[in-house]
């Protein structure tokens, strides 16, 4: 294997030979993930869809290294690669403003303090900087935790259904956003979604995931220009073309 | 007047001034009842609010009233300190770790239903009867019921803040800040707010047993002589300092940290 630094920045390498839950209490030991093997090019959107419970999670959290106990290894290309999670929840800390949840993703004395503002005019929050999170609604929430995902300029950004249990319009309004954002700067999106048509709008590429012991079933590359995303028509044939449905 | 009546009643029961009024007006008429009470009664060991009232003024013009009340606040801020610094870690570190809480699990009961009288005992015999033990004794009986109290806080910490902390690359510092200590504020202002009322108390006792000046000393010698005026004198001049730290000190500390809640 070539050395971690000869990878490209950005790139990712994942192999999950096997990851179970270990038995507790009456619970009896149950394998989740088996003979996954992806490589993700350097800024590329790829979204792992499948049903509900089926382990998406899970693998997220083994790529971001929050769950270590598997079998397998996670490859992150580039010295010191910085990877940011958007989370199923907003996960904003309610104690603190909207503004400072923002500002805590970046280190100390980071000059990018200076774009906070710009950063929540670009997610539609422009003046809710000194605001407490549980004083928003869920989507704007939701845009908060986008900005502080996105201020710290992540080489690998991991988001784990951040739209789910949305109004449609809200959720669609926040893809829109995604898009705008990931174009203006296209960094290593691993997205999760059960949602198919959020999944062929966003991504570059889709990973469907199956099976009670889950594994990778299909591996598509997404036909559609970035115009072409907007398109619900569009976006709807590559769905029925890539999820075979009729 | 005109616009407490018209008002919803929901806001005019929050509204501060009524509330002081309430508050005003229900210690007028207790100090009504008493008056009337001790007329009625007759007898030198139920003195009137007056006669306590002017004991207090003599004591505070000899300056004896405030020598007293300042020793024993010294001990009731030095033990209270002591007492939510090691009862805080102790809670802290037996509510993260399952181990260490199994073990001393037994050892904190122990100590929650040991007798303050007899921890007082045992320290002025041990340690003789010094300043050291006298505090001690007092923060001995506090830290298990800081401990308890934080450790529920401790246990309850989140998880899925803690996991963004790390994602964001937060280190021990920005996570202690921002992410821990607030979710423990409201455990610690709950063992702060009893605390204080149990701390003084113990302090009294303590100077009653084994110290030659505080509050809980000049009650003992004011029994002594059956002075009812002057014990009510001082437990009455305490307990406006007591309540003086709960408004001042620990209410707006209150209000700050939850000003985040909706």
């Amino acid at each position: 294997m070539a050395p971690l630094d000869d990878a490209p920045s950005g790139s990712l390498k994942v192999r999950v030979k096997r990851k179970i839950y270990p038995a507790s209490g009456v619970r009896e030991a149950q394998p989740v993930l088996k003979d996954i093997a992806i490589d993700i090019e350097p800024r590329s959107f790829v979204v792992i869809t499948g049903p509900s419970g089926c382990g998406k999670s899970t693998l997220l959290n083994i790529i971001a290294g929050l769950d270590k106990d598997y079998e397998g290894e996670v490859v992150l290309g580039g010295a010191d690669t910085k990877v940011g999670y958007i989370f199923q929840s907003p996960r904003l800390l309610p104690w603190r403003t909207v503004g400072q949840n923002i500002a805590l993703a970046l280190p100390d004395g980071d000059p990018r303090h200076g774009r906070i503002d710009e950063t929540l005019r670009q997610v539609g929050l422009e003046g809710f900087a000194s605001q407490y999170p549980e004083r928003l609604s869920l989507g704007m929430q939701r845009r908060a935790a986008l900005a502080r995902g996105f201020i710290s300029e992540p080489d690998v950004l991991l988001m784990d259904e951040p739209f789910v249990s949305l109004d449609d319009p809200t959720a669609q309004g926040l893809r829109e956003l995604l898009i705008g954002l990931w174009n203006r700067r296209p960094t290593t999106v691993v997205f999760i979604t059960h949602d198919r048509t959020e999944a062929v709008m966003l991504g570059t590429r889709i990973l469907r995931m199956s099976g009670a012991n889950a594994t990778i079933v299909q591996d598509e590359t997404v036909r559609l220009s970035p115009s072409e995303r907007t398109d619900r028509d569009k976006v709807l044939a590559e769905q029925q073309r890539i999820f075979r449905e009729t | 007047m005109q616009r407490l009546n018209t008002a919803p009643r929901t806001s005019a029961a929050q509204s501060p001034l009524f509330r002081i009024a309430w508050g005003v007006g229900s210690i007028v008429g207790f100090l009504l009842f008493w008056e009337v009470m001790a007329l009625l009664i007759q007898h030198r060991h139920l003195p009137p609010p007056t006669a306590v009232f002017s004991a207090m003024a003599r004591e505070f013009a000899s300056g004896e009233l405030m020598f007293h009340i300042g020793m024993t606040l010294y001990r009731v801020v030095v033990a209270f300190v002591i007492a939510m610094l090691i009862g805080s870690t102790i809670g802290i570190v037996m509510g993260r770790n399952g181990g260490i809480d199994r073990f001393f699990d037994t050892w904190l009961i122990l100590f929650l239903n040991l007798p303050a009288l007899v921890i007082i005992i045992l320290c002025y015999v041990w340690f003789g009867r010094t300043e050291v033990a006298a505090i001690t004794a007092v923060a001995v009986n506090k830290i298990p019921n800081v401990a308890v109290t934080v450790r529920e806080g401790a246990r309850s910490l989140s998880r899925d803040l803690a996991e963004m902390a790390h994602m964001y690359r937060f280190g021990w510092w920005k996570t202690l800040r921002h992410v821990t200590l607030p979710q423990l504020a409201p455990f610690f202002l709950a063992s702060a707010r009893t605390g204080l009322s149990l701390v003084w108390k113990i302090v009294l006792v303590v100077e009653l047993l084994g110290r030659s000046n505080g509050v809980g000393f000049q009650l003992g010698t004011y029994f002594q002589m059956f002075d009812v005026s002057m014990i009510l004198a001082y437990a009455l001049a305490f307990i406006i300092i007591v309540q003086l730290i709960e408004f001042g000190i620990l209410q707006p500390i209150a209000a700050r940290v939850n000003r985040w809640r909706r």
